[in-house]
């Protein structure tokens, strides 16, 4: 079957029911995209779909439908995202295995929502779970990188 | 192995070694005998150098041995180094750098030692250190105990100095420009001329020159880096998903392995039958590891997916069945016979219970909890004849050595072990059995690499917890004041079961049973604290802050009690009680950020609690709201004195996340077990705390200490106990178990 990853064809010879995130990591070597949990818990596998956050260790492949983007499609080092330079700029990580998904998360929350309260990113972000602790910079990073996304 | 041998000299050896097209540069205290494979041809008590910073034809890179677990020790490490060496952080790479005896933890022996006095100010070690000469002796390179910054603060700047001076006798050499009219920066010498000569440029001539035997560490006042922010090395890589961890390695040839162990932790395996897993597809083979079975595929998914079709016929657990039984034997631990360790025993307590009719009492509990690191454990092993190569995220990377050399029956030497990025640990990663089941793995299939992958329940039901314990107390109050307070301490010692799974016997009391309260900086005119080794129960393993993540609850949890059972406020009577200058600053300076004291309004509360840990006096004041569906955690303050802050933006990180991690645990989370079989698996069962119930955090570092500490685990042990007082204030009542959620609810 075929998907596209990152604005790349990929074909892969999988059975449907194996999840994206198993396809992306051991399939197609891309790694940003974390095992967590493998249940929908932890937040640490979410990719966009279409632009929409999905947690890649819940989707079949053979559901698929749409253009996937992961982290390393969202920005790169030398291009970064508004999202992943707040999350620079703020320190955000520290072990950083959780960062992915955070980032993830935000970034499909800013492009629906850039003018958020703290109460819309308390909601939307307690679904992505950080065993560090970063809660307090994800919040400062996430309102920083509102900032940068209104003003561009 | 050392002889293990006691040098009463601390002399002080520098010197470079030869790389392959360039220099290497270390330093470090010569207070152990270690063999290295470097050190023929030196005199006797001399020992060879081991590198920390090598410079070649790709740069400069700093040796960081000590193993980021998330808490930045790769950036600290590196930024030690640099503050001396004139690199920018943006110029170098780091290296973790291999296993060696000559990178064992000085730090971690002192304060693993028995009973040695935490605080630095008064007295003598009580105990002989018995852990110290086992560490010693097996030259153990560990990351832990909060001592990555102790450690290294003076003997990191060292190597940086030792290599610097290098490069700069080399710099004169190449240029004839007298040594004292060089400078250094940014990865070059500098001539009075304005010529630039690099490091690299440098470091064939280096390799050549004997470096100086005394270097003089700059002046505070001269420092670039510490104390200033800085961007840690790894931000970028962890915030653009180009950071590999563990699970991130891929090797060529290599398959995927997932294992199928006892859900009764530690039993036996009866029979299994693959023929249903072997079946499917990309499933290579099934076979047979200590504990349970290996399915070894072309993909971690479908290892995982076959493992569950695998029909095992399990042996019962090797510890009790029912959580009352656990319980049981630490209520039934508190006798004579039991007795691990007294030391702290001043006053006479018997003396004041039998003048005192009013006596205080109170039982306490804290449960098993999980490490449950977001990354799973995973390894990648390759065994081939005669050889093996390890990549894996480890604190313990000499052990993995050893126990990959044991299980292939080949020469630890000959084991190559990669350590790599850890998408956290919290204590985890000081065990290794993933490594061991992987090698058993490798050592079937020679010469092809082979990547375990712990699923998440795997993971969480196969974890070796934090200990359970409970404690009790007893005291007496008079004309308003504490006068009596024991705590008696029961636990499974962590350390045993956790050397026991290295082969290593560990004799003497362990400290960690009355780690957090033995030693805690009040006097108490008749204060006790007694700890008593329960037996063995489930594994259990160190779990950050250890002893003291228990105990730093127990502790403040009784002491609460006493105070107000005196009608005394308690902040007033614990800088009343306090005696260690460190301690009384950290507590008034959370009073000072709470504004405690001031009113906070119906159905609110303030909790204040101080913990010593790792020679860290740390101080929290937590601020909680009832609300009609529960308690809201508002805000804490946190003060916590450590000498030096090495780098202030790391340190409030690191604060903050360890007042998380502990609030969350404290509030939601336990392990129990049923027919020996953890009940919690998944994050949906232990939660932590999320986003939505994260407390404004205000943290504040003192530096009135003349020692520079570690900061990954002090901020841990005193945030329960705060917010248990904060509970009491808002709502009158006293919680005694965690989690708390037992009790009440939290929104």
């Amino acid at each position: 079957m075929q998907l596209s990853v990152n604005g790349k064809i990929h074909e892969v010879d999988v059975e449907p029911e194996m999840p994206l995130l198993w396809v992306l990591r051991d399939e197609l070597g891309i790694t940003g995209v974390k095992y967590g949990c493998g249940i929908a818990q932890c937040g640490a596998c979410t990719v966009h779909v279409d632009g929409a956050a999905v947690r890649s260790c819940q989707l079949p492949v053979g559901e698929l439908v749409g253009e996937v983007t992961t982290i390393e499609g969202l920005g790169t080092p030398g291009a970064l995202h508004a999202v992943q330079a707040a999350w620079i700029e703020h320190q955000v990580a520290q072990c950083g295995y959780c960062q992915s998904g955070q980032i993830m998360a935000a970034a499909a929350f800013l492009a629906l929502n850039p003018e958020p309260t703290d109460a819309d990113i308390d909601a939307v972000m307690s679904a992505n779970l950080c065993r560090c602790g970063t809660y307090p910079r994800i919040r400062e990073a996430i309102k920083a990188a509102a900032q940068t996304i209104r003003s561009a | 192995m050392g002889r293990l041998k006691t040098f009463t000299r601390r002399t002080f050896l520098i010197g470079s070694v030869a790389v392959a097209g360039g220099v290497a540069f270390g330093a470090y205290k010569v207070a152990t005998p270690h063999e290295n494979p470097l050190s023929a041809g030196l005199g006797e008590g001399e020992a060879a150098i081991t590198p920390y910073v090598r410079i070649d034809a790709q740069g400069v890179t700093l040796i960081t041995p000590r193993a980021d677990l998330g808490q930045g020790a790769w950036s600290v490490q590196a930024a030690l180094i640099a503050e001396e060496l004139d690199v920018e952080l943006d110029q170098i790479r780091v290296d973790p750098g291999p296993p060696s005896p000559a990178y064992w933890n000085t730090a971690l022996a002192a304060e693993s030692a028995a009973f040695m006095v935490p605080s630095g100010g008064t007295g003598e070690a009580i105990a002989a250190g018995a852990l110290s000469a086992v560490m010693k002796t097996i030259g153990m390179q560990i990351t832990g105990g909060s001592t990555t910054v102790p450690d290294g603060f003076v003997k990191l700047r060292e190597a940086g100095a030792v290599a610097r001076e290098t490069l700069k006798l080399a710099a004169a050499q190449k240029s004839g420009v007298p040594v004292r009219d060089l400078k250094t920066q940014a990865g070059k010498v500098l001539l009075p001329d304005g010529t630039e000569l690099t490091y690299v440029e440098l470091a064939p001539i280096a390799a050549g020159i004997a470096p100086p035997r005394e270097v003089a560490l700059r002046d505070p006042s001269e420092w670039r880096l510490i104390g200033k922010p800085m961007r840690r090395v790894d931000i970028v890589a962890k915030s653009t998903g180009t950071q590999a961890y563990g699970i991130d390695q891929r090797i060529d040839g290599m398959v995927h392995a997932a294992v199928v162990l006892n859900p009764a932790q530690r039993g036996a395996m009866m029979s299994f039958d693959a023929s249903e897993a072997l079946q499917m597809r990309g499933v290579r083979d099934v076979v047979e590891i200590s504990g349970g079975v290996a399915v070894i595929a072309d993909n971690t998914w479908r290892a995982m997916e076959a493992g569950r079709k695998v029909k095992v016929d399990w042996g019962p657990a090797a510890f009790p069945a029912p959580m009352e039984e656990h319980w049981q034997a630490l209520s039934d631990a508190f006798t004579e016979a039991k007795r691990d360790s007294r030391q702290r025993d001043d006053g006479d307590v018997e003396i004041s219970f039998a003048e005192n009719a009013g006596l205080i009492k109170g039982e306490y509990r804290a449960p098993y909890l999980a490490h449950a690191p977001l990354e799973p454990i995973n390894a990648v092993v390759r065994v081939d004849d005669g050889a093996a190569e390890v990549w894996t995220g480890t604190q313990i990377p000499r052990f993995v050595q050893n126990n990959v050399g044991r299980i292939a029956g080949i020469d630890p030497e000959k084991v190559t072990v990669h350590v790599l990025a850890m998408g956290g640990s919290f204590g985890h990663r000081l065990e290794d059995e993933v490594v061991k089941q992987a090698t058993e793995i490798a050592a079937r299939m020679k010469g092809t690499p082979i990547k375990l992958t712990y699923s998440r329940e795997q993971d969480m039901t196969h974890d070796f917890p934090r200990q359970i314990a409970m404690a009790r107390m007893r005291g007496a109050v008079r004309n308003g004041q504490v006068e009596t307070y024991e705590l008696d301490i029961a636990m499974p010692s962590v350390v045993l079961s956790q050397m026991s799974r290295q082969g290593l016997a560990v004799p003497g009391p362990d400290s960690q049973i009355v780690a957090g309260a033995w030693d805690q900086p009040f006097a108490i005119p008749n204060h006790r604290v007694t700890g008593y080794r329960a037996r063995e129960l489930a594994p259990v393993s160190s779990w950050r802050s250890v002893g003291a993540s228990s105990n730093g609850f127990f502790y403040n949890a009784g002491l609460d009690e006493l105070i107000h059972a005196a009608g005394a406020d308690p902040l007033a009577e614990r800088i009343r009680l306090c005696s260690n200058d460190e301690a009384r600053k950290v507590l008034e300076a959370v009073g000072e950020m709470s504004g405690w004291g001031t009113e906070l309004g119906e159905g609110r509360g303030r909790g204040v609690a101080l913990t010593q840990s790792f020679g860290v006096h740390c101080a929290q004041v937590v601020e909680v709201t009832a609300t009609d569906a529960g308690i809201r955690i508002d805000k804490v303050h946190v003060a916590a004195e450590v000498g030096t802050v090495v780098d202030p933006v790391n340190f409030d990180n690191l604060v903050k996340g360890g007042v998380i991690f502990a609030l969350g645990h404290a509030m939601n989370c336990e392990i129990t077990y049923t027919d020996g079989i953890a009940d919690q698996d998944n994050f949906h069962a232990f939660e932590g705390m999320r986003l939505y119930q994260c407390p404004v955090i205000e943290v504040r570092g003192l530096e009135n200490g003349t020692r520079v500490l570690g900061i990954g685990e002090p901020p841990v042990p005193p945030a329960a106990p705060a917010l248990a007082a904060a509970i009491f204030a808002a709502t009158g009542q006293r919680l005694r178990e965690m989690p708390f959620s037992k009790h009440v609810d939290f929104v």
